[in-house]
């Protein structure tokens, strides 16, 4: 069997992009906790490392048209989907040239421009909404699909079930992505779920599931892929739990000893971004030159993001009674 | 001469004048979908408020769901983020507590957390009111989502508000919640004008002018107010009686004129008096007009007891005590 290269799996421009999106967002959550553990970001900031081989084949596979609802741990699907990493990081530090003003913040990162259209800060919440973009997509005749994400914390949630089931009954084109991390908050999973089949559970409702090792980004990509092409063609449902591991806290500061010393250096040891970069310069034919040179970009753009955020200001006092309503009503206390 | 021609109108209920309301708005704009439980046909909504639509418009559109209020609500905000104008219905005001995540950190706050960016025009329509099913169905919760910036509260009082109102929270550009009394929904006809009819959002309408005290409510307690008003006039006392209609925006304008009249003025309500819409409205006034009052600004609310069962119990305004009430403030030497 001849090993795969970038060629005949991905070609050149698509390895590139993936390895530099995986590594932005690595560097990237790493300079946010470290931030927020010194105290210069003062932010909930919920890490995603550990997600980054799922939400670099998610992008993959998305359209700009194709819409996502997100969960607070949503710094990776933002990134996969296109939105500004200037804007994420700016929306982290609370500032105006924040996605949203600053009003925001860590937890509620959108960018409808490209599809990134909401994230929710409550687990299991984002799941009804997408039904609603689901079917807005199948009333307008599109085959545009939606994608929600959530981890596996969120399949215990009454809110998450009642859209499983509406999605498989009115066959709308939603990808549920389980990004299974192993713990709910500081909970493992056999500690809290009686059977940790998560996949199973959404097969009881009738719909299409599938799980996929999601530290495998070729694995991942083609089940992605072809949940992705059911739904464009109109065959209802998808549910893709991908087995991942939390590779930090369960927040930027959180302490995470709990955590068993083996399973955590199992995880560490499939890291997606270095992992893939030994695939890169090994089989995938790419030279140690053009390697650090996605890097040196990856890197930058961190750096640059992190100084516009910084350099950005906060938001006038106006902001505070703007996007109350659409109409800005007169301040009830002040009037 | 030109000749305006009157406004073609139909004996309606507040029932057929909501029916009517949905009917001409999704003839108006296709991207009006309404979402709920048994609200296609035969059923047409177990208060009949969805009757005919699903049949004239199509099940795409008129869509019966499972018993499901977080995915109706949650469909309804995804829907109006892709460009519709759904309008949800949640069988009772009770039950609206089991979306309460997705009414109240979700579409109250989508337009405030992305900085504009992601609004949530959705229209909730519950019902309220009645005792015969117990306390678990028939709760006035309107003063929590009063309290809660990022949604308008709306509750007509007769059926030409019921339609004018509802067609409004309809191309509203907010979330609406749109309480519908069961009180209200079938008993009382009026002549309602049967094309597109819209009663602006935050504007309250003063029912009956009077120089001696203000009588400030909404929905199922207007007749019982105007009721009293009445009985009132023949002891000599002018009321004049304002129905909110809207209680977010809440029109406090023409309550701050009317008191400044009056200088009196009382609440009434069925939602509990405690910490009730009558707590703010009275403490506006206070606020604002302290200098011009008469005495205090007195409520009439339901006790704070839940909704009793039994027709031998009620926690409910009455007619005597809203007199008392008014009697209270006028009859002080």
């Amino acid at each position: 069997m001849t090993a795969p290269t970038t060629e005949t799996l991905l070609g050149r421009e698509a390895a590139e992009r993936i390895y530099q999106l995986m590594l932005t967002t690595k560097l990237a959550d790493d300079r946010a906790r470290e931030e927020t553990k010194a105290g210069g970001l003062q932010a909930a900031f919920y890490p995603v490392r550990g997600l980054e081989a799922v939400c670099a084949a998610l992008g993959e596979v998305l359209r700009p048209d194709d819409q996502l609802v997100s969960t607070y741990r949503n710094l990776a699907d933002a990134l996969a989907k296109g939105v500004s990493l200037r804007a994420i990081m700016a929306e982290l530090y609370g500032r105006i040239d924040g996605v949203s003003k600053g009003k925001g913040g860590a937890m509620h990162l959108h960018d409808t421009a490209v599809g990134f259209m909401t994230t929710t800060g409550v687990v299991g919440s984002g799941l009804p909404i997408s039904l609603g973009l689901g079917l807005g997509a199948q009333l307008d005749g599109s085959d545009r699909v939606v994608v929600v994400t959530f981890g596996d914390g969120a399949t215990s949630i009454g809110a998450a079930h009642e859209a499983l089931n509406l999605a498989v009954l009115w066959k709308l084109p939603i990808l549920f992505l389980c990004q299974n991390n192993q713990w709910g908050e500081h909970t493992p999973i056999a500690e809290y779920a009686g059977s940790t089949d998560l996949r199973g559970r959404a097969e009881a409702y009738g719909m299409a599931a599938h799980r996929v090792d999601g530290f495998d980004l070729f694995a991942t990509l083609a089940c992605l892929r072809d949940a992705v092409a059911t739904l464009r063609e109109g065959g209802g449902p998808v549910f893709v739990e991908a087995m991942t591991y939390r590779l930090t806290g369960h927040t930027g500061t959180a302490d995470f000893s709990y955590v068993p010393a083996d399973e955590l250096a199992a995880a560490m040891d499939r890291d997606p971004a270095p992992v893939f970069r030994s695939w890169l310069t090994g089989a995938g034919g790419m030279t140690e030159d053009e390697t650090v040179a996605v890097e040196r970009r990856a890197e930058q753009a961190v750096a640059d993001a992190f100084a516009f955020a910084q350099a950005s200001p906060l938001p006038g006092p106006d902001e505070l009674w703007t996007d109350v309503f659409a109409t800005d009503l007169v301040s009830w206390e002040e009037r | 001469m030109s000749v305006l021609a009157e406004p073609k109108t139909e004996e309606m209920t507040s029932a057929v004048a909501m029916n009517s309301a949905l009917d001409c708005a999704m003839a108006a704009d296709p991207t009006v979908i309404l979402l709920g439980e048994d609200i296609a046909d035969p059923i047409g909504g177990v208060f009949k408020v969805t009757k005919g639509l699903s049949t004239k418009y199509g099940t795409h559109r008129v869509r019966s769901t499972p018993i499901s209020e977080q995915a109706i609500v949650g469909t309804a905000i995804g829907l109006s983020m892709a460009g519709y104008r759904p309008v949800a219905e949640i069988m009772f005001f009770d039950f609206v507590t089991v979306a309460m995540d997705q009414i109240v950190n979700h579409a109250t706050k989508l337009r405030y957390m992305s900085g504009g960016a992601t609004p949530a025009p959705i229209t909730v329509r519950t019902t309220v009111g009645g005792s015969r099913f117990g306390a678990q169905h028939a709760q006035s919760l309107e003063a929590w989502f009063m309290h809660t910036p990022g949604i308008k509260v709306v509750m007509p009082s007769n059926p030409v508000d019921a339609k004018g109102l509802l067609t409004s929270c309809v191309f509203d550009d907010d979330p609406c919640l749109f309480i519908e009394h069961l009180n209200l929904a079938y008993s009382s006809k009026a002549e309602v004008p049967v094309d597109d009819l819209r009663i602006p959002l935050g504007k309250a309408n003063v029912l009956t002018e009077g120089s001696d005290i203000t009588l400030i409510t909404y929905g199922p307690t207007v007749s019982l107010v105007r009721a009293a008003a009445e009985t009132l006039a023949g002891h000599g006392i002018g009321v004049e009686v304002i129905d909110l209609r809207t209680l977010m925006p809440l029109d406090l304008d023409t309550v701050f004129d009317s008191v400044t009249k009056t200088r009196r003025a009382v609440v009434v309500h069925e939602a509990t008096q405690f910490m009730g819409p009558g707590a703010e409205i009275g403490a506006q006034i206070h606020e604002q007009l302290f200098g011009e009052l008469l005495g205090p600004v007195l409520r009439v609310g339901a006790r704070f007891t839940p909704v009793p069962f039994s027709q031998g119990l009620s926690n409910a305004p009455s007619t005597e005590r809203i007199l008392a009430a008014v009697h209270s403030l006028v009859d002080q030497p």
